[in-house]
């Protein structure tokens, strides 16, 4: 028995304090409701859980498209820079680079490798039935022998040109030319100009030089024989050390043509890649909005469900007054399960997220990220939600009159 | 030695329902009392006033020696949890819980940690002869038995007073009386009980009868025994 007893005086009488619920009782109380109606739980945690799992798995789609490019861009090097002819500041007209460009820019210190591709006037066609004017957009270039290094490009299918094929009638179809084309094997001829070449390699894609993947590529001797090509190199591809890249962009215009610097424009192609990089993820903000969206009417789910467990469940919240609950205590308890359901759904919904993220990525041949910010900031949304729905079911039942509850039809 | 003590107890209802119009009641402890009228008498409200979970709008209330008046929700709450046990017509068990764990419970707002609250839910179960049907749950028990599970509940914390409201009134001739017959061992055994009831067959069974009419209490009678 307890320590109040009423002795002869009456007056004599302990305080009356509450007890003080443990940590895992209070979990007991909060999960007690969830055990009861399982199914109803399931669906309400679905809610969030489906609210996290699209903004976790827009983060990590996003993150893993970021760090594919990055990796692209390791491999692929940011030490290339592509010197081509600007216009004329007088003439306004589209200049030419000089004759044997390439080699003068091997000269400049820190350069590595060179190469140059001149256009011609050719366009390359399946047959010579083929209208001349469907180019399908591609175009008919001189290339010398060390672009593919240079590009640090691969052949798919069959070889390179060489020093014996750079002179006859002899092409490499670039990925993208040859999927416009319909080649799929070396030895298949294609019309160029006014005769059939036949197609001796095929190139893998090349992301930093896209206007090579839509060339059909002759040799330089061949193509001023054969194509009536001029000579002049319409782009030089250069590769550096690292360290160099930045003097050898301030030497190219001068070194190419040093009577009209200014007509050299160099780019460097890899910053096109670095664009793509941060434009992948101009779409997460508004599909992160629909997550936020898809949480928030989550959120109203469990609000609703933890309603309507109050109101059903009087006269649980009636007898465990009369055992002796608080207010407080009873509040405490549909916020806890309140808090408990959408952990539940934000934790399924993580797990959701990252599971697509790591499909979607391994699908895509990327490496697969999921930032953590992205796993905490959402089952600290969860949480969140969680108090915000479970907070007015929890004061409507704590404010409840006992008498009232136990009543209840 | 008192456990319940009202004096001019009127109870008002918004609206103007009078449910209690001053009442004198004296409970004093090992008794077992039946407190039985027609429904609209006010034993309800009695029941609510002396379980401590209404107050009353005039009068004084004694449980247990702490005048109700003075005490906070709060403070109510722990009256609650330290001397009165609670037994409903409707059993109010929780069905997914065993009935080791529906008896737990009761003690859960006390603050007594799990294990013990489990030893005494299995000491309760068994002085109400349920030793057997410690993990079934509510649905696998027969109604007698779901009764005798909430009375164990009521009872497993020792309390001063337990307060049965229409303890019979879901159950079968045959196990309202081994209800009763529980109730009256109970009693026995030191336990101060009060059984709400509108059964006169019941109240009759009972030592003392405080028969409530119109708010009043317009008989209080022991039994020629």
């Amino acid at each position: 028995m307890t320590g109040t007893r009423m002795t002869g005086t009456r007056m004599t009488r302990t305080r009356l304090t509450p007890a003080r619920l443990r940590p895992a009782d209070v979990l007991r109380a909060g999960s007690a409701g969830l055990r009861a109606r399982p199914a109803r739980i399931v669906l309400s945690a679905l809610g969030i859980a489906i609210g996290i799992a699209t903004m976790i798995s827009v983060v990590g789609v996003s993150a893993s498209g970021k760090a594919g490019v990055i990796r692209q861009l390791e491999r692929l090097g940011t030490n290339m820079l592509v010197a081509s002819p600007g216009e004329s500041m007088f003439t306004g007209k589209q200049t030419s680079l000089p004759e044997g460009a390439e080699r003068m820019v091997l000269r400049i210190p820190g350069v590595r490798h060179a190469a140059a591709t001149g256009g011609t006037p050719a366009t390359v066609r399946r047959t010579d039935r083929v209208p001349k004017g469907e180019t399908g957009g591609l175009t008919v270039q001189a290339a010398t022998r060390d672009l593919l290094t240079t590009l640090r490009g691969r052949v798919r299918t069959g070889t390179w040109l060489n020093a014996a094929t750079g002179r006859h009638p002899a092409v490499v179809l670039g990925s993208v030319a040859a999927r416009r084309l319909g080649v799929t094997a070396p030895g298949e001829q294609v019309f160029i100009g006014d005769r059939y070449f036949t197609v001796i390699g095929i190139l893998d894609d090349l992301p930093l030089a896209p206007e090579i993947e839509r060339s059909a590529l002759v040799g330089w001797d061949a193509a001023r024989r054969l194509l009536g090509f001029d000579g002049h190199p319409t782009a030089v591809y250069q590769r550096s050390t690292d360290a160099a890249v930045a003097s050898v962009r301030a030497l190219l215009p001068r070194t190419i043509n040093p009577r009209d610097p200014q007509d050299v424009k160099v780019t460097d192609p890899s910053t096109a890649l670095r664009a793509k990089a941060a434009a992948a993820g101009a779409f997460t903000d508004l599909l992160l909005g629909l997550g936020a969206v898809a949480l928030l009417v989550g959120g109203v789910g469990v609000a609703n469900t933890m309603v309507i467990s109050v109101l059903e469940r009087r006269h649980e919240i009636g007898l465990r007054r009369s055992l002796g609950a608080t207010r407080g205590q009873i509040r405490l308890q549909f916020v806890t399960e309140s808090l408990l359901l959408s952990g539940l759904g934000g934790i399924a919904g993580a797990v959701l997220g990252a599971a697509a993220t790591f499909g979607y990525a391994t699908f895509m041949g990327l490496p697969p990220t999921v930032p953590l910010w992205s796993l905490t900031g959402g089952l600290a949304a969860t949480l969140a939600i969680g108090m915000l729905a479970g907070l007015y079911p929890a004061v409507r039942a704590a404010r409840l009159s006992p008498t009232v509850a136990l009543q209840a039809t | 030695m008192n456990v319940v003590e009202l004096s001019g107890v009127r109870k008002e209802y918004p609206g103007g329902v009078v449910a209690l119009a001053g009442v004198d009641l004296t409970v004093r402890r090992g008794e077992l009392v039946g407190i039985v009228g027609p429904s609209g008498s006010g034993k309800s409200t009695l029941l609510h006033i002396v379980g401590s979970l209404d107050r009353p709008t005039r009068g004084t209330v004694r449980i247990a020696g702490h005048d109700v008046a003075g005490l906070t929700d709060r403070e109510l709450a722990a009256l609650r949890a330290r001397h009165i046990g609670f037994v409903f017509q409707s059993f109010h068990l929780a069905p997914g819980l065993t009935a080791l764990d529906n008896v737990a419970d009761g003690l859960l707002y006390r603050g007594t940690p799990l294990r013990e609250r489990r030893r005494r839910a299995a000491a309760a179960l068994e002085r109400v002869g349920l030793a057997e049907r410690l993990t079934h749950r509510p649905h696998e028990l027969s109604g007698g038995q779901r009764q005798r599970v909430a009375i164990a509940r009521a009872v497993a914390g020792d309390p001063d007073l337990l307060l049965a409201d229409e303890p019979t009134g879901a159950l079968d001739t045959a196990s309202g009386g081994a209800v009763l017959e529980l109730l009256r061992d109970l009693n026995a055994e030191g336990t101060t009980i009060a059984v709400i009831t509108h059964d006169h067959e019941i109240a009759a069974a009972l030592p003392r009868r405080v028969r409530v009419r119109d708010g009043r209490v317009v008989a209080d009678e022991a039994a020629v025994r």
